[in-house]
């Protein structure tokens, strides 16, 4: 813990939330079998996975940075780059990429002015696609968070976005 | 003994052998090529795959085992065409300039190639890894990556470091540092057990052969050469000499061809470095029965990918360390200082070279501590394969060189020099001169050898009593001295742990960071032998039993060394043979 507070951790490092992650730690046992519930549970603390909240990760449960980060990088779910502070995720299953799923994307690309897996600037979206939602009636379909968004169309984009 | 049956003929093998072997030993060689004995039974590359009889699916031979009945089919035309696909599939995305990769003729994936018969390559892309990772000690091609793993079992489970892991998923895979780092920056200990298990280009050591041409070629730059004690017991398999051969007569000839100016040897500073070594851990042990501060167990500080795992895993222990430099180090010190001013050279122009069988050691030879003089203390440091590589690119014929010696006034060493090159040699050679320096007589073991700490076992120990020491000495009368020594880092991290917990029994500890030590050393030759690290065991121990002094107080060229110099551990030695290290943790 000494070694992040006095590394050159990002600003926003709170010393709290590792406190909690290592709580975390704690109630898992530290297992190296619990390393994923772990990560998941990091993850909604500190947003995102940032190399030094992996190394503090790996030192508290006695396993190497490099093992912490090839799981992290091996999950499309584990983020190390700073999250916004919604999720927004347009589906590309088959039903909703026939139905204009893939312009669902380009209009959200446009008009939040960021590629997929980015982040705005402002730091309120980041733009993600999934594979299936599993709400193919509602096709073409897009979930902010943990909202889904049924049916939608191209123009109905920034009346969605302005609720947020 | 299990009843099989392979390629249609009746055989038994022991319970628990795997087919691969339990194939092998009845002559049927069956294709591999991630599988190394004892080291990475994984299957994660599926070449080895046999058809069993009644399995759904082709199975590794490399980690199946056999059981009583089984049908085994090595080579059916199913198994056959399964294995060029598998192999058209690694070559798929493989950097394929075999003619001008450092290991052409000597890859792993390149000879499996002609063992198959592959004669077509349909799924040709172009490699997208073409991260280049060039550290001093350890380069990364990841373009001629084949995901074998065997880098991965060797760092996270033989050393217990865990630098290199998979990272990303399916076609991005890479084998790398944390988030991709460059493997300079995080905490490696570049012991390079890596480079000498990559089937393929992936891992190598950086090159410092051009680097050492030019100074042989520049007329004004004077080149002295030495080489470890390891390196004599290898250097020969690079030319056709089974493994457990030493060549350290024409290993000297050929140095000395290569157009160097001076040819000196490595064991003359293993000599030195006991003088030293022993005296301080005399000091330390003196001062400890005095009441006085003193930091025990003292360890030694041979090892230089050891040391960088100290630096970085656990900067509390460094004050354990003893403060010598590398016997390399030493020599080189020497060579611009004590030699320079008998020669009347001058030392900017001069060029040392270490030949090593250590990866660690390239790193070593850029530290800052490293330099007396404003001038480094090594130049340059290349691996007994690349020495092998520069004989090779000179147009030498090792094989009918006649043997030469190496130069005064540093090429003479007794039998305990030799040994600083195996697992437990260095505390061997310590004890025989401190023992002798205490007691006024040879340690009590047979041939001079400490018998419990001989070997490949992990970690070692061992106990000698002191009785009837010498009246100069006679607060050690009664002592039992505890000694430890280990070989690869997580043998190294158990003492340390013990050391921590404040339950070390040591006085002294040996660490050598790679699994035997410097005969198996991260720059040794590539060796398929599964008795390769025996082998060069037994042969450096008869160097040492065949000369004439075996202990290292008894060199007279180091007796001479002193009058002119001073003492051990006087203030002029430790200015130039002596160091301090860094907490690397951060």
């Amino acid at each position: 813990m000494n070694e992040i507070q006095s590394s050159n951790c990002c600003s926003d490092c709170g010393n709290d939330q590792l406190e909690q992650i290592a709580n975390v730690i704690d109630l898992y046992q530290a297992k190296p079998s619990n390393l994923i519930q772990i990560l998941h549970a990091s993850q909604q603390i500190y947003g995102y996975l940032p190399l030094d909240v992996q190394e503090f990760i790996a030192q508290k449960m006695n396993i190497s940075v490099s093992e912490v980060s090839g799981v992290v990088t091996f999950y499309s779910f584990f983020s190390t780059k700073p999250r916004g502070e919604h999720t927004i995720l347009v589906c590309m299953g088959t039903a909703c990429y026939v139905r204009g799923g893939k312009k669902l994307v380009e209009g959200l690309q446009k008009i939040l002015g960021i590629n997929l897996g980015e982040t705005t600037q402002d730091g309120k979206f980041t733009l993600e696609i999934a594979r299936c939602i599993g709400a193919c009636g509602l096709a073409p379909a897009m979930m902010i968070d943990k909202v889904v968004y049924k049916s939608v169309n191209p123009n109905k984009l920034e009346s969605i976005l302005s609720k947020y | 003994m299990v009843n099989i049956t392979i390629n249609n003929k009746k055989i038994s093998a022991n319970a628990g052998s795997t087919i691969l072997e339990a194939a092998k030993q009845n002559g049927i060689l069956i294709p591999s090529l991630c599988y190394m004995e004892g080291v990475h039974e994984f299957g994660s590359c599926r070449i080895c795959s046999v058809e069993v009889v009644g399995a759904k699916t082709l199975m590794a031979a490399c980690i199946t085992e056999i059981k009583e009945g089984m049908v085994v089919h090595t080579h059916s035309a199913k198994v056959i065409k399964a294995r060029k696909v598998l192999y058209e599939l690694l070559l798929s995305d493989h950097l394929r300039e075999c003619l001008s990769c450092n290991r052409n003729q000597n890859c792993e994936l390149q000879k499996l190639g002609d063992t198959l018969g592959i004669e077509e390559n349909r799924f040709e892309t172009t490699s997208w890894r073409n991260a280049l990772d060039v550290s001093v000690s350890i380069t990364r091609d990841m373009s001629k990556c084949i995901l074998c793993r065997r880098c991965v079992t060797v760092c996270n489970n033989v050393q217990g470091v865990g630098i290199l892991n998979a990272q990303n998923r399916g076609f991005d895979t890479v084998i790398s540092p944390a988030m991709d780092l460059p493997i300079g920056t995080v905490k490696c200990a570049f012991c390079g057990q890596c480079t000498v298990v990559c089937p393929v280009g992936a891992l190598k050591e950086t090159d410092s052969t051009v680097q050492v041409w030019n100074a042989i070629n520049d007329p004004d730059t004077r080149v002295v050469i030495q080489a470890a004690p390891a390196v004599r017991v290898a250097l020969g398999e690079m030319f056709g000499y089974p493994a457990g051969t030493s060549v350290t007569g024409k290993m000297a000839a050929a140095m000395r061809a290569l157009g160097v100016d001076d040819v000196f040897d490595t064991d003359w500073a293993a000599d030195l470095t006991i003088m030293e070594e022993g005296t301080e851990f005399l000091h330390r042990v003196m001062d400890a029965l005095a009441g006085k501060p003193a930091v025990l167990p003292m360890i030694t500080s041979c090892s230089p990918g050891w040391i960088k795992y100290v630096e970085s895993y656990y900067p509390e222990q460094i004050p354990n360390l003893s403060s010598c430099k590398s016997p390399h180090m030493m020599l080189g010190a020497l060579a611009k200082s004590y030699y320079a001013e008998s020669k009347g050279l001058d030392p900017k122009k001069m060029f040392v070279v270490s030949v090593m069988p250590c990866t660690a050691k390239k790193f070593e030879c850029t530290r800052e501590e490293m330099m007396n003089d404003g001038m480094y203390n090594v130049d340059a440091v290349i691996t007994t394969r690349e020495l092998g590589a520069m004989i090779k690119q000179a147009g030498i014929d090792f094989k009918n060189l006649p043997e030469e010696k190496f130069d005064d006034p540093m090429g003479y060493s007794t039998g305990a020099a030799d040994i600083f090159g195996l697992t437990g040699g260095v505390m061997e050679a310590a004890l025989r001169t401190v023992y002798a320096i205490i007691m006024g007589k040879n340690l009590p073991f047979d041939n001079l050898h400490v018998t419990p700490i001989v070997g490949l076992d992990k970690v070692k120990d061992a106990t000698i009593k002191l009785e009837g020491v010498l009246p100069q000495y006679k607060q050690f009368e009664g002592l039992e001295v505890k000694v430890a020594v280990t070989s690869g880092l997580s043998g190294a991290k158990q003492l340390m742990e013990q050391i921590k917990e404040g339950k070390s029994p040591y006085h002294f500890i040996e660490v050598m960071g790679c699994p035997g030590g410097c005969i198996t050393g991260g720059g040794q030759p590539r060796s398929d032998d599964v008795d390769v690290r025996k082998k060069r065991m037994a042969i450096l121990y008869t160097e040492d039993e065949v000369k004439h002094l075996r202990q290292s107080h008894e060199n007279p060229s180091i007796s001479k060394f002193y009058e002119e110099w001073g003492s051990p551990c006087c203030h002029k030695s430790h200015e130039y043979l002596h160091t301090h290290y860094i907490d690397r943790s951060k």
